[in-house]
């Protein structure tokens, strides 16, 4: 199994920091960043398993609108929601846009490794199940190896 | 306050309603009345007009044929034939066949003497010159008395014609019986009393009247008091009863025929008439009082049930009001709360990380830092219940549809609460409708619901008692029952429960937000929770959820 790359995004500085801190001791390889802005600009730049997203973010994107940009950037990353505020209709409108789920916080960190191990499985079985497609395909058109763009 | 606004209300609309419509009754009534008594009285008065005029019509056509009469037999006959009373005889029985009434007949000369006379009365002889009607006889040709005894004692008029036979006049007499004369006048007697009868122009009876005197007295009645040819004048007697008089002249105004009537007696149909006027009147005052009385009872009532049902109205759109502007204030809260504790949970965590760590596990203080640590999470956990039980209804607001059997869902909850129940020895029993349908909802928060009412059940007896969870289906809805035997809400804390926060268990037992949130999820999903409580015996919640059924996959 791969190494876990988890990309926290939340303006609370306290919050983001002791987060990644903490999942970093855990060696989870875990970078944080405090606006949607900054987290597109990374995500460019660096491939994610996991995005841990806050929705409400003051001043600058809302975190639906970074969700939407995300999934453009990297559609095999799966986000986790986390809201103070159960913004009902953010956090369906989240789902509907491909969320893998949205937790409420203060959060206990043993919790969020249970949904973040869950979120890795899950993209984990989409990787499994993308190389076993690229995998019969390469059987039937072999000649396509040379053309295959980086996974 | 509000019973004395509505008694003033009735009353006034009361007033109004019989000012207006009795009023317009009267009025109308009232001249109906006068119109109609005038009308009458006219008619009475020339009724009475007409038969005085043609009665003495009548009685003047008598006397003209009388004089008349006898003027021919003195033209046609000599003196000297005349005069004999072999002669006279056969003339008297002639008139008095062709006319009748006269009494006596006699021939009078020119110096007043009586020369011949045919009748019953002894009075040949009499000499006439010295009374007064002889001079004027002989002067004028005709002559009618007035009605006198004379020697004969018995009331009676003369009419006397003169014959001018070469240079030398004589008289020929006759006398009128007043009673057979009377006759005539009385025809025009009518009714209990009416009366008819003749006086002279000195107020004098002429003939015999019903009532008002004898022959030959003095009548109360004043002849001058008639004016020209036919006269109507209204008399009030002592005992106040009006009486109508009708005079006319007759005789060349010698005599006046009076015809009298009481008012009364002839007004008497007109009073009937009256009397059933005023019972309609009467009655239709009545039907109008007992008509507005109660319709103004009646609408006034109406006003009264609809205020009640408006004031219920708008003290229910207040309490849905201030839940809503709770929930959304309550959703602000919980996130400027929720940020600080999640920072504050993370940085324990982090403190519990380095102590794990580093040598600090074999320092004095590791386990009381370490318990320290634990006594602020488990505080930042009681907070986050809090915050979250806020907003339990809010995180899934929109309810996810599902196909939800409701006995079940109650069956798994019962299974979470029975050993809690049973400890206390509760016994929960159900009685499910079996028939119910299986509806499109939400199944974790109906079994929320259920679990915060059924715990609030298990809560309120406290220990040992019954709790009865009913299922029925009516029409489009399901209801659920939750009968328990608990203390029951008191009155001041019946309008309170479903407030967020309200509760009466200890600190940190209860939140207060467990009907609150019930109430916002069965709200939404269109359904109502109420409840009906009896202290001292027990509490009944019931909510009804209506049957949405799930599409067809
Ligand atoms: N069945 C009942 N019998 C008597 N009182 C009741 C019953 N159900 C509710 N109450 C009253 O209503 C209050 C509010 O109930 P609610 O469920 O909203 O809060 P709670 O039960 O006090 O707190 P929590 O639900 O968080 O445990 C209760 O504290 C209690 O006083
Ligand atoms: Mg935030
Ligand atoms: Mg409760």
């Amino acid at each position: 199994m791969d190494l876990f790359r988890v990309l926290v995004v939340d303006d609370e500085k306290d919050f983001l920091e002791t987060l990644v801190k903490r999942l970093n001791k855990r060696n989870i390889e875990t970078a944080g960043v405090a606006s949607g802005e900054q987290a597109l600009e990374m995500m460019k730049q660096k491939l994610f398993d996991v995005v841990i997203l806050d929705i409400k973010m003051p001043g600058g994107m809302d975190g639906i609108e970074a969700l939407r940009e995300m999934k453009k950037i990297q559609p095999l990353a799966e986000i986790l929601l986390l809201t103070g505020h159960a913004a009902v209709e953010t956090s369906i409108e989240g789902m509907k846009l491909g969320a893998f789920d949205y937790l409420l916080k203060p959060i206990k960190l043993e919790e969020l490794l249970v949904k973040l191990a869950q979120a890795f499985e899950k993209k984990d079985s989409h990787d499994q199940k993308i190389r076993s497609a690229r995998i019969k395909e390469l059987i039937r058109f072999p000649g396509r190896v040379f053309d295959q763009e980086k996974p | 306050m509000r019973n004395e606004l509505y008694a003033g209300l009735r009353r006034k609309i009361t007033a109004i309603t019989l000012v207006v419509s009795i009023t317009p009754l009267l009025a109308l009534g009232a001249t109906i009345y006068f119109q109609f008594s005038g009308m009458y009285r006219d008619k009475i008065k020339e009724q009475i007009y007409y038969r005085a005029k043609t009665q003495a019509d009548g009685v003047d056509l008598f006397l003209k044929e009388r004089t008349a009469i006898l003027g021919a037999m003195a033209d046609t006959n000599q003196f000297n034939f005349i005069v004999e009373e072999k002669n006279l005889l056969p003339i008297f029985s002639i008139v008095n066949q062709r006319a009748g009434a006269f009494v006596d007949l006699g021939v009078i000369d020119n110096a007043g003497r009586q020369s011949a006379y045919v009748g019953p009365y002894d009075l040949a002889g009499l000499n006439y010159y010295q009374q007064p009607w002889f001079g004027e006889v002989m002067t004028k040709g005709i002559y009618i008395s007035d009605v006198y005894t004379g020697f004969r004692q018995i009331p009676h008029f003369i009419i006397a014609v003169r014959r001018q036979e070469n240079q030398l006049g004589w008289i020929l007499r006759a006398t009128i019986d007043s009673d057979v004369f009377g006759a005539i006048v009385k025809a025009a007697q009518v009714g209990r009393t009416g009366d008819a009868y003749i006086i002279n122009s000195e107020g004098i009876f002429q003939t015999r009247p019903r009532f008002e005197g004898k022959i030959l007295e003095r009548s109360h009645l004043d002849p001058s008091q008639f004016g020209g040819r036919t006269t109507i004048l209204e008399r009030m007697d002592k005992r106040g009863k009006s009486t109508l008089y009708a005079g006319s002249w007759l005789n060349n105004d010698k005599w006046l025929l009076v015809i009298s009537q009481e008012v009364e007696e002839e007004m008497a149909s007109f009073y009937a008439t009256r009397s059933i006027e005023i019972a309609i009147i009467m009655a239709g005052v009545l039907a109008i009082v007992m008509v507005t009385l109660f319709t103004t009872r009646t609408t006034v009532n109406r006003l009264r049930e609809t205020d009640g049902r408006l004031d219920e109205l708008n003290a229910q759109l207040v309490h849905s009001d201030k839940l809503a502007a709770l929930g959304k204030m309550a959703a602000g809260v919980a996130h400027e709360i929720n940020n600080p504790l999640a920072v504050i949970l993370q940085k324990t965590g982090w403190m519990e990380d380095l102590l794990e760590d580093e040598d600090l596990s074999k320092s004095n203080s590791y386990a009381e830092l370490k318990a320290s640590i634990a006594k602020i999470e488990e505080h930042v956990e009681r907070a986050r219940k809090v915050v979250h039980g806020m907003l339990g209804y809010v995180r899934k607001m929109e309810p996810r549809l599902e196909d939800v059997d409701i006995n079940d869902t109650i069956m798994q909850t019962l299974s979470l609460l029975s050993n809690y129940a049973r400890i206390n020895n509760i016994e929960i029993k159900t009685d499910f409708a079996v028939d119910l349908p299986v509806i499109a909802s939400d199944q974790s928060q109906l079994q929320q619901v259920f679990l915060n009412i059924i715990n609030n059940a298990i809560d309120a007896i406290r220990k040992d008692g019954l709790i009865w969870v009913r299922t029925k289906r009516d029409d489009s809805w399901l209801s659920v029952n939750i009968e328990d035997t608990g203390p029951g809400i008191p009155p001041d804390k019946q309008k309170r429960v479903f407030d967020p926060f309200f509760t009466t268990k200890e600190p940190g037992k209860g939140t207060g937000l467990g009907l609150w949130i019930s109430h916002s999820i069965i709200e939404k999903m269109g359904g109502s929770i109420s409840f009906e409580t009896d202290v001292g015996k027990g509490s009944t919640f019931t909510i009804r959820i209506p049957i949405v059924v799930p599409e067809k996959k």
